[in-house]
This record gives structure tokens, C-alpha cells and sequence, in this order.
């Protein structure tokens, strides 16, 4: 029971468009499950490379017998995808009722002062992707915050201002 | 050739008495989203070490969670033949100390230990039993039986404790339509938000004879505040797994998806080992059980989307689509995914079918109310003393469950709750004698819905919350309906300037009209129940509403500092 770090390794720029290619039909043709959708390989596409590479959509189109336009459309719908590389750390934080409740905003306000954004995106090392999150699925430690989908409970203003010097190699 | 049943409950039986009465000590974490949270990775790596460096042969297992968040991390200790002994709000550091003296020592650590479940008669002094905690003596525990107890990656631990034989039951002495006659009297109603009874809907899907027909289970949980259908899945997925194929072979179905959001890597990985478990036991694909029913079963994702938790939006999902609701009718049992007939229930719903196959729905009917049978899965978090996930008989008080499970508010006093999701409502002080079932809680204003109750004291501010609140409708509206897409966007703008201090008269007329139009006007639950937050909020905090947000007051709650931070966006 592992949880989805992608660490430092996951730049993306690697290689020609050649190479992004071949690892997209590697991420493709690799889907276990029976049931293979234009969803289903954009989920993999970007369980890859942490983004949707723009070749993605025509390769994708053509392994799903399907469209640019029907997979862009999905593309942009669900609000997970994303079309540039993320940062080295994702730092997820949540603004749902419970955290809301549990002082969310101080600690969004202190993150962002640490980083230096004043709203979702990368900071200019990137080194962190700041995402404001619906639900992390662990109100009952409200507040949470998340990195690298690893969520950490019970934090407090300072302490996420802590964590995110400590990403920032501070 | 595969095995009996038989055989594997043998296995199991085996694997179970070498683990609790063994030359081992078995020593667990709780291991869930919530445990990970609080710090059980630190927790779990400190007891390997401590086995380790002290020497200590035992079995040191990940296990799911037992609900107790505001304990968590949570260690707990069983030497062979002996009580079972649970730590608390463990640290690190402290994972060597213990493990020396209770293990080493035979003597548990008893001002660490909040409680014990003793072996037989043995029990240790000085620590109280699990069973007589308060937050512990009101559960009645059904699908939440195994959560936190067992290994949710091990089928054979499932086993032990009683997994599969229901379905061994049904395949061996029930013929289909009696599987579904127990799940119609159980009077088991959906947990997914609209308590549709589960009999009844299996029985729209059952007679049809189409060659393929489809089960799908409801995970998609996007209500923040509930954590219940990840923390089943995650702590005990063959619950879930076992009252698919169950479901199936009452409705005469071949195929089941569970539908998960991507990204929960616990309660997918847990669900997926299941499965995969399953197919090399036999228990899933072709003949089951050496019986003539074959159901096959995969997990199938979602992206971020509120919306795809909507029956006809998920079919659209697993299509591989935007999940947009589609216009009903046709309903999914004439034609639902990939135009098959098709069924769809919650996670909680299903994970109660093994137990009343196995007990009779009879049995499953006494408990709960009148009208709801059952339990219900509550997740109470915001500021209450003890946040967690318990189950509770229907019919507890909503005061009931905040003060003895609960254990009451933090602060001074309760000002509101806030349950079943954004598209819930919002209850008072008035309202907690409600006792919690489904038709007490919609009479009041709110609804029971997925379990979730935000619990929000004197300092909260009614507005700031519900601009909260209606700021994620907006935020997951799909898009497909207009009035669903910009109403919600209109009545984000109005309560944001209420809570800048820069309100208007007539906003609260404005919001009303608004609302209508989106109930009249919208395809799903998603646009029709958008109004709610605010009119239930109206009902109980009407005149903190009326007189907040005019022109020149100060900006209120979470705006108070004037910086707010509010996300919103529309789907293109
Ligand atoms: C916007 C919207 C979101 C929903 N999200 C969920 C969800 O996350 N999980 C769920 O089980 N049901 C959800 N539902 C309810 C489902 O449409 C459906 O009623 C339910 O899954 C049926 O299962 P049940 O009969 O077991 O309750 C949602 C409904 C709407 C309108
Ligand atoms: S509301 Fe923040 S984790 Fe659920």
C-alpha cells in the first residue's frame, strides 16, 4: 500500500516528441483492466507523466477509435487533467466544509505567503504545484493538506507554512 | 481445479488460529486515509524497527480503520491467546518502549492503553474494555464488523471472520429470487442520498433477460465531509466484493463495476487486490463456487468530478465520457451502461447485503427504525471532541450522537450542523431531538444522505459557511444544464459580497428566484437541490442571515481579514 510519489523524476521534457510518444503507447497498450475508455488512458497518461502531453490527444483519439475533439473534450472537463508540468511536490489544500470549519483559510493564506502565490499553480522554481482540494477524504483530521496525494492531518497554519519551506528546500 | 468453500474457510480458519493463538504476538496499525493522515506510516516503520533491533518474532500488519479518528494513529497489541490491546495517539518515539514492555514484558503499557478487547475471560486491570467506551457500547457494527480488525489486503483474514459464506449460502440453498425476497424485506433503503429501497430496485432489473446486465457500485464519495465508502473499501473490501456478487446473482446480472475516484490509492489498491483475490479463489469469473453462476468484476475510475456520483453521469464515466447526467427516462434498469440494463447502488448499501443474505432480512428489518431499517454510517467531524466514523441503529438522536459518541462540541456550545453533503442542509439546536432516518431528517430540513455531519460551534459563521458550500456546487457543476451552471455562479457572487460587507437589498429575493429556476430547470439532483443549503440555513438562522451582509458591515467569518480565498470555475 503505497501511495503515488512523484518525487523528482517526472520533468517530461526528456527526449524528443519521439520518445514522449513511444511512452504514451506504452501507457496505453499497459491499462490492465478489461474495460479501456478515453477516461481510462488519459487517467494513465497522466499517472505517466503527471500531465497531458499534447501528442497525448492524438494518440489517445487513435487507440480509442475516437476523436481530437472527443478526448480534448474529456481532457477538459475533469479538473485533475492538466496540460503543462507540475511541479517537483503537488501540495493539495483543502477547502472543504470540514476544514472550512477547522480554520482552511489560515492555513491557504499561510502557504501562499510561504510560497509566494496568490493562487492555484506553480511556483517559479517549480518546485511545488499549489491545488486548492475539494475533499481529501480524511475530514475527520481536518485541516488537511496533501503532498504528493499523501495527506497529513490536524495541521495548523505554522506547521503548513513549515512543510512547505521544507519542499521548498528551505 | 479451484477450491471449495469448504476448503478455503479450512485455510482460513488455520491462518487465523496460527495469528491470534500462535507462538507470534500480532501487533496492528490502523492503516486507513485517517491513520495515514495522523501519522501511521512513522508508526508502522517504528514497530518494524523495534521488532527488529528488540528481536521480537511477531506479525506487524497494516489493518484499516476502526473510526476512532480522534485517536489515531492507533498501535494495538495481541500476545498469543491474550487480550488485545489498543494504543493511542502513538508516536513514533514511543513505538520501542511499548512493544519492550508489553511484548518483551508481557505487560502492557496501561496509562498508554485507552482500551482492550480481552481473549475469553482474560483480561488485563487497570485498562477499560473496548465495548464499554461510550463511543463504542452505541455502534452496532455491520458493515463496519471487520473495519480496523483485519488485514483488508488478505481474503483469508475476511474469511475467518465469517466472509463469503453468505454467498456460499445463496449459491448452494437460494435460488436468485430468493436472495432478492431477503433484500426486499429487509427493508434496506440506498445509502447513496435518495434511500430508493435496494429490493425494489433490484427487482426492476431482475426479470430482464438480456445476455448482459450490469451491477455498478457508487464510490465515487464526493461529499467532503463523508469518508465512510473509501473507509469500507479501504478497511474491508470483501465486504463490498461479496455483496456485489450477491447482488448480482439476486438480479441475474454478469458483470459489476466498482467506481472509484483516481487518486485514492487505499481504497483502490485494497479493492482491486480483492478482486484480484477473488478470481484466484474462484469466487469471481466463470461458475463460482463450481455453481452455474459466473459474474465478473473490475474497478473502473473517475476524474475530479462531483457530478459523476449521479447514476446516469457515472454510466457516462465508465463510458469513458464527460460525466454529465443523461435525460431520464429511459432509466438505467431498461437502459444503462453501454445501453444495457443496468443497476446502480452506493457502497454502503451493498456492503450490507452479505449480512442479511447470512441473518435473514428479517433480522436486518428489526434493527433501526419504521421506515429505515439498519444502521447508519456517520462521519462526524468539524468541532466535535471525538471525529470519526461509527455506525449507529437508525432511530439515535441527532443529540444522542453528539454528545455520547460525539462526546460533545469543542467550544462553548453546538450552533449548527451542516449534513448529507453541500446539497444537504443545515440544521439548529431545534432540531437535535430529530432522531437520524431518513424521512425525521428530510422532515426537519436536512438529509440523512451519505452520512456526513459537520458539526460547527458558536464561533461560525451561518453565511460564510453556506458561501462555502455553495462555492463547491459551483465549483462541480457539470455544466450541462444552464441554470444549474450559472445559477450557482450567481449565488456565489451574491453571498460572497454579503460576506464582504458589501450586500444588497432584495439579495436574499434574488437568491430565492435563482434557486427555483435551477429546481425547475436542471437535469440532476446537482442543480434541483442547489437552493437548499441556503433556504434550510433560512429556516434555522433566518434572522442572522437578514441581518448580515448589508452595505457597511464588516466582513464576516473566513473574509475577515478581507482576503478570502475562493476558487471557483466553470467547466468548459
Ligand atoms: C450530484 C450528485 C452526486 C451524487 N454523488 C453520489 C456519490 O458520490 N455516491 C453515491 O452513492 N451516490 C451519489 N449520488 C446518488 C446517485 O445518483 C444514486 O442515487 C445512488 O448511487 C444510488 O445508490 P443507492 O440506491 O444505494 O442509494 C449523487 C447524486 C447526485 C445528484
Ligand atoms: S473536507 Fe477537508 S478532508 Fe474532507
Amino acid at each position: 500500500m503505497t501511495t503515488a510519489h512523484h518525487g523528482t523524476s517526472h520533468t517530461g521534457h526528456g527526449g524528443g516528441h519521439g520518445a514522449n510518444r513511444d511512452r504514451i503507447k506504452v501507457a496505453l497498450t499497459g491499462q490492465k483492466q478489461p474495460t479501456k475508455t478515453v477516461l481510462s488512458s488519459l487517467l494513465a497518461i497522466q499517472d505517466e507523466f503527471h500531465y497531458i502531453p499534447n501528442e497525448a490527444i492524438e494518440e489517445t483519439a487513435q487507440f480509442c477509435n475516437s476523436t481530437a475533439n472527443e478526448v480534448w473534450s474529456v481532457a477538459s472537463f475533469y479538473t485533475n487533467f492538466r496540460f503543462t508540468p507540475p511541479g517537483e511536490y503537488t501540495l493539495d489544500v483543502c477547502w472543504g466544509p470540514s476544514c472550512h470549519l477547522m480554520g482552511a483559510q489560515k492555513i491557504l493564506k499561510a502557504v501562499q505567503d510561504k510560497i509566494g502565490l496568490d493562487k492555484e499553480g506553480e511556483t517559479p522554481d517549480k518546485k511545488i504545484t499549489l491545488r486548492y482540494n475539494t475533499c481529501l477524504g480524511s475530514c475527520g483530521l481536518a485541516p488537511c493538506i496533501a503532498v504528493n496525494h499523501h495527506v497529513t492531518g490536524r495541521v495548523t497554519a505554522e506547521s503548513a507554512a513549515q512543510l512547505a519551506s521544507k519542499l521548498l528546500g528551505q | 481445479m479451484p477450491a471449495t468453500f469448504e476448503q478455503i474457510a479450512e485455510q482460513a480458519k488455520a491462518r487465523w488460529q496460527a495469528l491470534t493463538a500462535g507462538k507470534r504476538p500480532w501487533i496492528r496499525v490502523g492503516y486507513a486515509i485517517s491513520g495515514q493522515a495522523a501519522g501511521a506510516d512513522g508508526v508502522f516503520d517504528a514497530a518494524i524497527a523495534a521488532c527488529n533491533q528488540q528481536g521480537i518474532e511477531a506479525e506487524v500488519t497494516k489493518v484499516g480503520s476502526l473510526g476512532l479518528n480522534y485517536l489515531e494513529p492507533i498501535l494495538d497489541v495481541t500476545l498469543p491467546n491474550g487480550p488485545r490491546v489498543f494504543y493511542a495517539n502513538v508516536n513514533p518515539d514511543e513505538v520501542a518502549g511499548i512493544l519492550t514492555q508489553h511484548v518483551r514484558g508481557g505487560k502492557p503499557v496501561t496509562a498508554r492503553a485507552f482500551a482492550q478487547q480481552p481473549a475469553g475471560a482474560t483480561a488485563f486491570d487497570g485498562i477499560p474494555k473496548l465495548a464499554d467506551l461510550p463511543e463504542w457500547k452505541m455502534q452496532v457494527r455491520l458493515a463496519m464488523r471487520n473495519c480496523g480488525n483485519i488485514d483488508p489486503h488478505d481474503i483469508y483474514q475476511y474469511v475467518a471472520s465469517g466472509g463469503y459464506s453468505a454467498l456460499n449460502k445463496a449459491l448452494t440453498s437460494m435460488t436468485s429470487d430468493q436472495v432478492l425476497n431477503e433484500v426486499k424485506g429487509s427493508a434496506l433503503r440506498g445509502r447513496g442520498g435518495a434511500a430508493f429501497p435496494t429490493g425494489v430496485k433490484w427487482s426492476f432489473l431482475a426479470p430482464s433477460k438480456a445476455p448482459l446486465k450490469y451491477v455498478l457500485v457508487n464510490c465515487e464519495e464526493g461529499d467532503p465531509g463523508a469518508f465512510n465508502d473509501k473507509g469500507i473499501l479501504e478497511s474491508d473490501p470483501h465486504t463490498l466484493i461479496e455483496g456485489l456478487l450477491l447482488a448480482g446473482y439476486a438480479t441475474n446480472s454478469n458483470y459489476g463495476y466498482v467506481f472509484i475516484r483516481h487518486g485514492h490509492d487505499l481504497p483502490v489498491n485494497a479493492t482491486r487486490r480483492a478482486i484480484q483475490q477473488c478470481y484466484e479463489l474462484g469466487l469471481a469469473g466463470k461458475n463460482i463456487l463450481g455453481t452455474n453462476f459466473s459474474f465478473d468484476i473490475e474497478v473502473a475510475f473517475t476524474g475530479d468530478s462531483y457530478v459523476a456520483g449521479e447514476e446516469t453521469a457515472l454510466m457516462e464515466a465508465i463510458e469513458g465520457k464527460r460525466s454529465a447526467p443523461r435525460f431520464k427516462p429511459p432509466f438505467p434498469a431498461a437502459f444503462g451502461l453501454w445501453g444495457r440494463p443496468s443497476n446502480i447502488n452506493n457502497v454502503k448499501t451493498i456492503a450490507y447485503v452479505p449480512q442479511i443474505v447470512q441473518n435473514g432480512g428479517a433480522w436486518f428489518k428489526s434493527i433501526g427504525t419504521q421506515s429505515s431499517s439498519g444502521t447508519a454510517i456517520v462521519c462526524l467531524t468539524g468541532h466535535i471532541k471525538r471525529p470519526g466514523m461509527y455506525e449507529i441503529p437508525m432511530g439515535l438522536t441527532i443529540r444522542q450522537v453528539l454528545e455520547d459518541i460525539g462526546g460533545g462540541v469543542v467550544g462553548q456550545k453546538i450552533k449548527l450542523l451542516q449534513t448529507g453533503g453541500p446539497l444537504g442542509g443545515v440544521l439548529g439546536p431545534e432540531a437535535f431531538d430529530t432522531p437520524i432516518d431518513f424521512d425525521a431528517m428530510s422532515k426537519a430540513g436536512a438529509i440523512l444522505g451519505s452520512g456526513g455531519i459537520i458539526v460547527g460551534n458558536e464561533t461560525v459563521e451561518v453565511v460564510d459557511l453556506i458561501r462555502n458550500l455553495v462555492a463547491f456546487c459551483q465549483f462541480e457543476s457539470c455544466g450541462k444544464c444552464f441554470p444549474c451552471r450559472l445559477g450557482n455562479t450567481h449565488m456565489v457572487e451574491v453571498l460572497d459580497r454579503m460576506c464582504r460587507g458589501t450586500g444588497r437589498t432584495g439579495d436574499l429575493d434574488l437568491m430565492a428566484r435563482i434557486g427555483s429556476a435551477m429546481k425547475v430547470g436542471s437535469l440532476c439532483g446537482h442543480g434541483q437541490l442547489g437552493y437548499n443549503p441556503i433556504s434550510s440555513a433560512l429556516k434555522f438562522f433566518g434572522e442572522e442571515f437578514k441581518s448580515r451582509g448589508q452595505t457597511g458591515q464588516k466582513p464576516l467569518g473566513s473574509f475577515h481579514d478581507g482576503s478570502m480565498i475562493l476558487p471557483t470555475r466553470t467547466r468548459p
